[in-house]
């Protein structure tokens, strides 16, 4: 940091929320897209996993195995097939929460009782009506807690992608040029923002799990 | 859906045979737990009917075929007629109720909705749905403004059980099936929510199927009771009574327990025995007669009675002055009262309480009916005993197929219940 400068500078940041916002809601694209991908692509996995168990083991290699890819190598894997795009961005930052969501999911999908899915398969559910009224409103507690740890992971692997692009490079990008620009009120606005976010992420989700399950929730003994 | 709808049906198991394979080759030839041999019975519509046995004797797959949960290796369950193999599966079901132990209340739907399970799924509209479950609720003894919008973590082990059996109920099923419905809570809940489900029958009038593992339990509930025996095999199906009074083989009679004969009497009642006339007379009749008609009775006792005929007390005819009247101060009122409904079990441990021979049966004013001797009783317990051939303790035969065969061969009824 050369001397003189300010740790950190309230004036550019009162003069630039227009650029902040940007990075901000392209910070938000780059966790919300791989999220809903990796949440639907999970599901189908999950209810795969329990309907026939012995996929499970593979399914948790295979995203174990993904999840250690780093995320650079994966970029200038991806780079000559889809260039410098979101899309570049996407791909591995969604490989990265299967591995959570999927494990969770599966906990959900099998914590539900079998005395359950019994009652419902002799009181006439047919395979999807169980799938979609039993099974998967009693794995919501389980799903919404996986979708929670994933959502604060990618907020933070979020920033490499800057590495792609100032096109969408959200909060990383506002780190990267700090750094470059030895300007530290961009970096510290990056790093903070991002913990800001996960943290709010995590009290949404909370609130959210509250509010969708309410079962789960009600005080046992009240008369 | 109501034009075709009855009541209750007709449920015939047809040669019904389920086999498993064996869990291994060391265990071939044996009998698998839960296979079922040939089974063939009727149950009328409207009867209660108990599938009762040991562990692993194939009671809960044979119920469990009729809902086709478990499809038979061959034979039929007809159902008012029609072979339930060939019916649509989940319209099968929807019109069977089911209970089940761990009663599977669903935990994210609150009670009401809990209860119009089978409706919704059958399609009713929204207003009937919340109508229809908050009847059931009142029929099972749940006060459905108190019930209807909790959740099932919020109840007893009762009151689940009892939104369990609404909810089977809910579509108005002919039949339904309940596997060891009130196993899971504690003894005094168990004997409420049997003597509720018998009041209920009453009125609902289903054909039930309903298994247990306690004779107690089966002896009770049913009006007709079917004992399993290891391999899926039916020791013998009848009424309770028949059963207790002639158990088919030395398995039965053991699994009934030597104690059949109070057993029976816990089925029987006042009304079903001959009541002895009593000697009566009312304080300030003549005593000199009171007396002679005491003598000409076998029990030498006058009873004492009020102007209702209400029971006073006995008097001795030794304790009868030779003149003057007589009076409540020479009354004993010693004699349990008994009336048409009491069980013989009941009156005999009354009687025995009370430390004499004799019972005074009252009608509903309380006047008096008749008298109940205890020799009556013993009468009635050794009617059951006529067949007790196999009371004789013949050696013991190894049990087939037990599935533990470190088990005591000449294992006691309890023992074979306490192992269930």
């Amino acid at each position: 940091m050369p001397p003189g400068t300010k740790v950190f500078d309230f004036d550019w940041l009162f003069g630039h929320f227009g650029q902040i916002g940007e990075r901000l809601v392209q910070h938000l694209q780059l966790t919300i897209l791989p999220l809903v991908l990796g949440i639907i692509i999970s599901l189908v996995l999950a209810v795969w996993a329990v309907r026939q168990p012995r996929v499970y083991a593979p399914v948790t290699a295979i995203t174990g195995l993904l999840y250690t890819i780093p995320s650079l190598a994966a970029f200038a894997v991806l780079r000559p097939i889809t260039g410098l795009s979101l899309l570049t961005a996407i791909i591995p930052l969604t490989t990265y929460t299967l591995l959570i969501l999927f494990r969770s999911f599966a906990a959900g999908f099998t914590a539900v009782p079998a005395e359950i899915l019994e009652a419902a398969e002799g009181m006439g559910y047919t395979r999807r009506q169980r799938l979609f009224r039993v099974e998967l409103p009693l794995a919501v507690p389980l799903i919404i807690a996986g979708v929670r740890l994933a959502s604060v992971t990618t907020i933070g692997l979020a920033t490499i992608a800057a590495v792609l692009g100032d096109a969408f490079g959200g909060l990383g990008q506002l780190i990267t040029e700090g750094i470059q620009g030895f300007f530290p009120t961009k970096y510290l606005l990056g790093a903070a923002l991002s913990v800001l976010l996960a943290f709010a992420a995590d009290f949404l989700f909370v609130r959210f799990e509250r509010v969708v399950t309410p079962w789960a929730h009600a005080k046992a003994g009240v008369r | 859906m109501a034009d075709q709808h009855r009541q209750a049906a007709v449920v015939e198991f047809d040669h019904v045979t389920k086999r498993y394979d064996a869990p291994s080759a060391r265990d071939k030839g044996k009998p698998v737990p839960g296979a079922v041999n040939d089974l063939s019975l009727k149950v009328p519509a409207g009867k209660i009917c108990i599938l009762v046995g040991p562990s692993g004797c194939g009671k809960t797959t044979s119920l469990k075929m009729v809902n086709r949960l478990i499809e038979p290796t061959s034979g039929r369950i007809v159902i008012d007629g029609v072979d339930a193999g060939t019916r649509e599966l989940t319209e099968l079901r929807r019109s069977i109720g089911y209970v089940i132990q761990q009663v599977g209340l669903f935990p994210h739907q609150t009670i009401g909705d809990n209860v119009a399970t089978v409706p919704r799924l059958l399609g009713w509209p929204k207003a009937r749905l919340q109508e229809r479950s908050e009847e059931l609720l009142g029929l099972v003894g749940l006060d459905p403004a108190k019930y209807r919008d909790r959740y099932p973590s919020q109840l007893s082990g009762g009151e689940r059980q009892r939104v369990g059996v609404a909810r089977a109920l809910a579509a108005d099923p002919p039949i339904m099936l309940m596997d060891e419905p009130f196993g899971a809570v504690d003894p005094i809940v168990r004997d409420r929510l049997q003597n509720e489900f018998l009041r209920l029958q009453e009125t609902i009038a289903k054909t039930i199927l309903f298994v247990t593992h306690d004779i107690d339990e089966a002896i009770k509930m049913g009006d007709l009771v079917a004992v399993f025996q290891t391999g899926g095999i039916l020791a013998q199906f009848g009424r309770p009574l028949d059963i207790l009074a002639a158990p088919a083989s030395e398995f039965v009679a053991r699994f009934v327990g030597q104690d059949r004969g109070l057993k029976r009497l816990s089925l029987l009642r006042v009304a079903d025995v001959p009541l002895r006339p009593a000697v009566t007379g009312r304080a300030g009749d003549n005593a000199a007669d009171a007396r002679h008609r005491a003598m000409d009775d076998p029990l030498r006792y006058l009873l004492l009675i009020d102007s209702g005929n209400r029971p006073i007390g006995w008097i001795a005819h030794g304790d009868i002055p030779n003149e003057g009247g007589l009076a409540e101060s020479m009354a004993n009122p010693s004699s349990p009262i008994l009336n048409k409904r009491t069980t013989l079990k009941d009156a005999l441990s009354m009687m025995l309480d009370a430390d004499v021979q004799t019972g005074i049966v009252v009608d509903r004013t309380g006047a008096v009916q008749g008298l109940l001797s205890i020799d009556t009783i013993a009468d009635k317990m050794r009617e059951g005993e006529h067949a007790a051939v196999f009371d004789q303790a013949p050696p013991p035969e190894p049990e087939i197929g037990d599935p533990d065969p470190a088990d005591d061969p000449g294992a006691t009824p309890d023992a074979i219940e306490a192992e269930v």
